[in-house]
């Protein structure tokens, strides 16, 4: 019974402990993101890494996330006779839900993990140790470019799956199953207002710093991760633990901000 | 003339869970000397190393640097006392997917203001001087491990720090590549004057190298009275002192070829 309650506190610790962690450390990196000096060169070459590099899979994942809905939603307004209506219901749930939550999901298995991966093993061979004893902040220097190319990256990879995601739903709806193509659009155009885009950005924001942080966290602090993070074990671990909590958190957050945001 | 103190470890203790891992360590490292620490593996000797840096703060006791105390300063001041240190890694820990030209030029880039030429013209004269010029388009992965470790020690060298650390130098490579190393070590030493630190297995090759001796031993920096009390802070020994020591744990680890200690079942 006390081993139980011995076991039980220690986890209680290291979740604080861990969670304290990660606090402070996306307080630096914030802090590493707004003070100068500012370098565009490394924050261009984040854009592409977390960016341009994830565009095949949002372009492939939108599509067909449209193409379901499209199929989906087309068969069950058909039963009431309102499939003019597909259009925006297709456009509306990509907006508001799908585009930036999907968008966000395969951003973290994509780049998440290997942002994660990276930092891990930087942190095993003492690459971040290096910098620190360079008097080189980590933060600013690996950390402040990540968190700005997320900020950027995220809003535009929601646009594109969201623009792909109706585009795969007009293919179905419109070219597969009959749906009027003009009532497809318009219905979008009438149904679709400024608050919706709004949500779906604010939301694609606050994953994109909700991925890098907590990828670029659990990836800085391997050596200090449950069950030793060192070696490659250790790096393989951390990586799935934060592409899981990244996951989880896009969702419990999708729900939080939907419920201020609505 | 009087040999000054830029460090000073006063009665460091730290541990790791119920593992005291350094219990109660004084060492002085003193301006322009090598200092070499050894002792048995897992005794802490990379720990004194990183509790100087500031990459670990001890539960108790001081560490001085250029007078002041840094196990409780804030990050700001910790970083204006780096400014002072350059540190060779075990690993090298060279940036992998950097060329050996970006991963020198780094704390230049980072820290300094300095036009790209400028930058070149120390890169590649720290290059020569570790006799690894050539290499500047090369991936750390496409490199000897000797010569990760001399683009290593051209990267701790390229700010012309005052005190340098050398982990572990020469682990992992062999006879000829490790006086490779010991010899590009003696020659920038004598030329540029500076302060080093190194933690070493090499034992009794280090030795040559050494103006002080300092063996950690049970989480203490052994002393040089017979009974093994702890040295004075400020009373380094020499190798020849060392040699000389009346402390059985010297004594043992002198007479055992000066190999590495394994002195587990002695108690102090």
């Amino acid at each position: 019974m006390l081993n139980f309650f011995e076991k039980t506190g220690a986890y209680a610790l290291y979740y604080v402990n861990e969670a304290g962690r990660m606090g402070i450390f996306l307080l630096n990196s914030i802090m590493s993101v707004v003070k100068p000096p500012y370098k565009i060169y490394p924050i261009i070459r984040q854009t592409y890494i977390i960016g341009t590099l994830s565009i095949f899979v949002i372009l492939f994942t939108g599509v067909f996330t449209g193409m379901v809905l499209g199929l989906q939603g087309y068969h069950t307004l058909n039963k009431f006779g309102a499939e003019g209506l597909l259009g925006s219901a297709v456009a509306l749930s990509l907006i508001r839900e799908l585009g930036p939550v999907l968008a966000a999901l395969m951003v973290t298995g994509r780049a998440g993990s290997a942002i994660c991966a990276e930092i891990g093993v930087m942190r095993n061979s003492e690459q971040i140790d290096a910098l620190e004893c360079m008097a080189i902040d980590p933060h600013k220097y690996i950390m402040a470019p990540k968190f700005v190319a997320g900020i950027i990256s995220m809003p535009l990879l929601t646009a594109i799956f969201d623009v792909t995601g109706i585009l795969g739903g007009y293919m179905v709806g419109v070219g597969m199953l009959g749906a009027n193509r003009g009532t497809y659009f318009a219905s979008m155009y009438k149904d679709v207002e400024f608050n919706d885009i709004y949500m779906g950005l604010i939301k694609s924001l606050c994953f994109g710093i909700l991925i890098i942080w907590i990828c670029s966290s659990k990836g800085y602090f391997v050596h200090l991760s449950r069950g030793g993070g060192f070696g490659a074990e250790g790096v393989s671990r951390v990586t799935t633990n934060a592409v899981v909590l990244s996951s989880v958190s896009i969702l419990l957050f999708d729900f939080f901000l939907t419920s201020v945001l609505l | 003339m009087k040999e000054k103190a830029v460090v000073q470890m006063v009665d460091v203790r730290k541990s790791y869970g119920s593992q005291e891992v350094l219990k109660g360590v004084n060492l002085s490292i003193i301006e322009g000397k090598t200092t070499v620490i050894v002792g048995g593996s897992g005794q802490g000797k990379s720990q004194i190393i990183k509790h100087i840096l500031g990459l670990i703060r001890p539960d108790s006791g001081s560490v001085i640097v250029y007078g002041r105390d840094i196990s409780n300063i804030s990050k700001k001041e910790l970083k204006k006392i780096r400014t002072n240190f350059g540190v060779l890694f075990q690993n090298a820990a060279l940036f992998d997917s950097m060329t050996v030209f970006d991963n020198v030029a780094l704390p230049l880039r980072e820290r300094t203001k300095m036009s790209e030429h400028e930058i070149k013209k120390i890169v590649s004269e720290k290059l020569v001087m570790m006799d690894v010029e050539g290499t500047n388009e090369k991936y750390p992965a496409q490199l000897s491990g000797g010569m990760r470790k001399r683009v290593g020690l051209a990267r701790a060298l390229v700010l012309d720090p005052k005190i340098i650390f050398f982990d572990e130098p020469t682990t992992g490579l062999d006879v000829k590549k490790s006086n490779e190393i010991y010899r590009v070590f003696s020659k920038t030493q004598k030329d540029l004057g500076y302060t080093a630190v190194i933690v070493s297995h090499d034992v009794p090759k280090i030795f040559n190298l050494a103006d002080y001796v300092a063996l950690l031993y049970n989480g203490v920096v052994q002393g040089r009275g017979p009974s093994g009390e702890n040295q004075l802070s400020d009373s380094p020994m020499t190798p020849e002192e060392f040699q000389l020591s009346d402390n059985p744990i010297i004594k043992e680890f002198v007479e055992t070829t000066m190999g590495p200690l394994y002195l587990s079942e002695m108690e102090v």
